[in-house]
């Protein structure tokens, strides 16, 4: 039996002004009927282009020095516009990452899921309506009667995704090349975006190449995986195989890179850094020419939560949890309403002013470390500004001297210093980030899902850096992240959000192995093992 | 000094912009020679030799009386004066020997003359040279449209800056003061302003300025506004820094990119407006060498039509040089050529 898509010898390369960069080299690919086909990698490994390039989306930009795509026979690479115009979306159909700007927000979900039928087929408005609802239901859309005239925004990510499932599925194509398509979700969501995969593959022998850096969705989902590094295809083989025994160097990397080890133990009698008592953060939702006050959202709705020098309170929640809320409002970056009591000083009283010396002791480091270093400024000038504020005695050769030896602390090279931000990858960025949190000594440094932006291995030594620096100096940490790995890495105390308020909170291992209540357990579950537990009034 | 990458990367896409870059020359050395006018097109001589002694007439008013004369203040120009110092020693001019307000008191036919050998671009309708007063002219609507920019450029981006980067009421007030501010009639304060005050250089820049300083904030305002919730700014104020410093350092470099790009429409907006008020003559005051007169006299005599062709031109070249070297500015500045 011939394969459905047999790719050979695959180049992709991309014109600029001053040279050509070569994004996919020589990769060979076969995908059978029915079978779910895994393409790992880590950003900038080519694994997206190498999707875009079977329907022949790419750029102009791009190009082909060598290879041939062949599906079902038929050469795509040169084919006419014709052709593959009748191929998109019917026989080859793709889902993207990001479900917020996929769809159109000014077309109701009917009307974008009938398009993608009328396209292709010449049905009569009662027989696409007809298709339309078989479609949401086939995707798990409920209710798909009354959701027809939804627009995109009365949606919910997951759902939403499940939309972009049912245009994708609207012509039974033969492959849908699914790239990232749950990373942009929250762990229980993608649980279940991943069981529908794997219940189409097994209903309709649905063929599917999923795109994904994660390799406990390729375990869960896949029946054979291709990984990619650098542009080239190093290990292709079955999930049990490669994942049991990797042959090639970079995919035991792959595999090792998960987030490991526990936390230092501390002192569990040490003086607490940070204290927070029915910590409140609400925004007015105003109505009417007045703008008389209706209601609040509850970001953060009550919290109480006590951390220790040298302790790592970990913060967990899905999207909408309210945690990154909660983190800002610590710092006193956002209005809250409670006691912040910070070394023994309620912080959420005093004056800007006042609050200004003390800043230099409770330190933030955000998730995109492509955003929260000013692109104009040296990394030595970002490292040195909390030095500049608030050591303005310092000599320059002194600051110097304290910016070197902070970098270096992060495993960076003094040298750097002179550099700009965008000539860094993402998780040096976030190491020059750290040490401008690290620079000015603090008691306390939030850590807001430090590790989301970047790569799987890159994450692993990030962590590896933060644990060190915390047995180092003895800072107690405030870990936000809805990555549960990271967090059983890194916290000795968990605190499980969810709307604003605290579902469970206890000791690491004790959230993790023996949770109490059913929206920690599906959480765990969801984002240990992939596996979907139905909890009550759960969205989508 | 070295430059960043990007900063070569923009002055790459400003010269590949050949007529952007070509007009950012010509206009430059039209100003280099327009600047020191005074050298360029004069009533006194620059230097002068008599009875072995030298005199600077440019820099220094000699009487008359220094050269044989009677009147307090020489004139150079006077035959008498001319044979008198040509006698008993030498004098250089400058190459045209007008000044702005020279009249040519023998010319060829009743003013305004046409074009001659002496008088170039002819001469307006009190005899004077509309070369020296072009030349002149030039040197003062660019030198008042780049202090109009100047100042209004620090006034618009400030009030910009307090706009967004503060928000909320702030935010609100502010765009309502500017758009009742906006919708005064310019013109009718202008003209209400001047009966008040005798209008000069410096009480036009103050009227324009009070309403020009609007064309930036926009701009500025929405590039705050994005700015304030990046994660550097937040991070700027987690380490304690003041609203002023982070507004300086850290969100003011955005938006300069935007401000420059506006630069050299604002220029020449300035300088539009400035010859708009020259023209309906609530501008500088009379005899000034302004372009907006030298329209209004070509449009009162259209039986000279040098005079009309001239004003047409010299602003054309002018405003075509400022919008072409605008939009390479913008080309500079464009994001999705700078690659980053």
């Amino acid at each position: 039996m011939s394969a459905l898509l047999e790719i050979r010898d695959l180049s992709i390369s991309f014109r600029s002004p001053d040279d050509t960069i070569e994004a996919v080299k020589n990769a060979s690919l076969t995908i059978d009927k029915g079978e779910i086909l895994a393409l790992v990698g880590e950003s900038g490994s080519g694994k997206t282009v190498t999707g875009l390039s079977i329907p022949q989306l790419l750029p102009p930009t791009a190009f082909h020095p060598s290879g041939s795509i062949r599906f079902r026979g038929e050469e795509l690479l040169g084919a006419p516009l014709d052709l593959l115009r009748q191929l998109r979306g019917d026989r080859i159909s793709m889902i993207f990452q990001e479900p917020m700007t996929s769809l159109n927000p000014l077309h109701t979900i009917e009307k974008q899921i009938s398009e993608a039928i009328c396209i292709h087929k010449k049905t009569s408005p009662e027989q696409t309506r007809q298709r339309v609802l078989e479609l949401m239901q086939l995707v798990g859309l409920h209710d798909a009667g009354h959701r027809l005239t939804a627009y995109p925004h009365e949606l919910s990510g997951g759902q939403r995704q499940r939309v972009m499932i049912a245009i994708a599925l609207a012509n039974d194509p033969d492959i849908l090349i699914a790239d990232e398509p749950t990373t942009a979700l929250d762990v229980t969501i993608q649980a279940q975006i991943l069981q529908l995969l794997k219940d189409l593959k097994n209903q309709l022998g649905m063929t599917v190449l999923l795109i994904t850096h994660d390799l406990g969705v390729v375990a869960k989902t896949a029946d054979r995986v291709a990984v990619m590094t650098c542009g080239e295809i190093v290990e292709t083989g079955p999930v049990d195989a490669v994942l049991q025994s990797p042959q090639h160097a970079y995919t035991r990397h792959l595999i090792e890179a998960e987030p490991k080890g526990n936390p230092v133990t501390p002192d569990p009698e040490a003086d607490i850094v940070m204290e927070t008592r029915d910590l409140k953060v609400h925004f007015p939702i105003t109505k009417g020419i007045l703008r008389r006050t209706v209601d609040y959202v509850r970001a953060v709705d009550g919290i109480d939560a006590t951390i220790r020098r040298g302790h790592t309170a970990g913060i967990v929640g899905e999207s909408g949890s309210g945690k990154t809320a909660l983190g800002l409002a610590l710092l006193r970056l956002t209005r809250s309403r409670g006691r912040i009591v910070f070394l023994g000083q309620n912080i959420n009283q005093i004056k800007t002013r006042t609050l200004r010396p003390l800043r230099r002791r409770m330190q933030v480091v955000f998730q995109d470390p492509y955003g929260s270093l000013s692109p104009r400024m040296t990394v030595g000038e970002i490292v040195g500004e909390g030095l500049r504020i608030h050591e303005p005695g310092m000599s320059k050769q002194e600051r110097g001297e304290t910016i070197s030896a902070a970098l270096e602390e992060v495993g960076l090279d003094a040298f750097t210093q002179d550099r700009l931000p965008h000539e860094f990858s993402g998780g040096q960025r976030q190491r020059v980030a750290i040490a401008r949190a690290m620079v000015l000594k603090p008691d306390i440094v939030i850590l807001d899902e430090p590790t989301s932006a970047l790569d799987m291995s890159v994450q692993a030594r990030i962590i590896d850096l933060l644990r060190d620096l915390q047995a180092r100096h003895h800072m107690a940490y405030l870990f936000i992240s809805h990555d549960l790995k990271v967090v059983r890495a890194l916290s000795h105390y968990v605190i499980v959000m969810r709307h604003g308020r605290v579902v469970e909170e206890g000791p690491t291992a004790t959230i993790f192995d023996n949770p109490a209540e059913d929206y920690t357990r599906s959480l765990m579950a969801a984002a240990l093992n992939l596996e979907v537990v139905e909890v009550e009034s759960s969205n989508s | 000094m070295e430059l960043s990458p990007i900063t070569r990367r923009r002055l790459q896409n400003f010269r590949a912009n050949r007529r952007g870059y070509w007009s950012l020359w010509i206009f430059l050395a039209l100003l280099l020679i327009t600047l020191p006018a005074e050298f360029i097109a004069n009533d006194k001589p620059l230097l002068v030799k008599y009875q072995d002694e030298f005199y600077y007439p440019v820099f220094v008013d000699y009487p008359e009386s220094v050269f044989g004369g009677f009147l307090a203040t020489t004139d150079y120009r006077d035959p008498f004066i001319k044979d008198e110092i040509d006698a008993q020693g030498w004098m250089i001019w400058p190459p045209i020997q007008y000044s702005y307000q020279t009249i040519n008191k023998n010319p060829p036919t009743p003013a305004p003359s046409p074009p001659t050998l002496e008088n170039p671009l002819g001469t307006d309708d009190q005899a004077r040279d509309v070369l020296a007063r072009v030349i002149y002219g030039f040197r003062l609507s660019v030198l008042f449209g780049l202090t109009l920019t100047f100042f209004s450029t620090i006034i618009g981006v400030a009030a910009g800056a307090v706009q967004g980067y503060f928000g909320g009421w702030t935010d609100l007030l502010f765009q309502r003061v500017i758009e009742i501010w906006a919708g005064l009639p310019v013109l009718y304060i202008l003209i209400i302003l001047a009966s008040v005050v005798e209008p000069d250089f410096w009480w036009l820049l103050l009227i324009l300025l009070a309403f020009s300083w609007m064309a930036l904030t926009g701009v500025v305002r929405a590039e705050f506004l994005r700015a304030r919730n990046f994660d550097y700014v937040r991070a700027a104020r987690a380490l304690g820094m003041g609203n002023i410093a982070i507004m300086w350092r850290h969100v003011l470099p955005n938006a300069m990119v935007a401000t420059l790009t506006l630069l050299p429409f604002v220029l020449s907006a300035a300088i539009t407006t400035l010859t708009a008020l020259d023209f309906l003559g609530l501008g500088l005051p009379p005899g000034s060498p302004s372009l907006g007169e030298l329209l209004a006299q070509g449009r009162e005599n259209l039986q000279a039509p040098w005079l009309g062709i001239t004003g047409f031109c010299v602003l054309a070249v002018m405003l075509s040089l400022l919008v072409f070297i605008g939009e390479a500015v913008r080309d500079a500045f464009d994001p999705r050529k700078s690659g980053l």
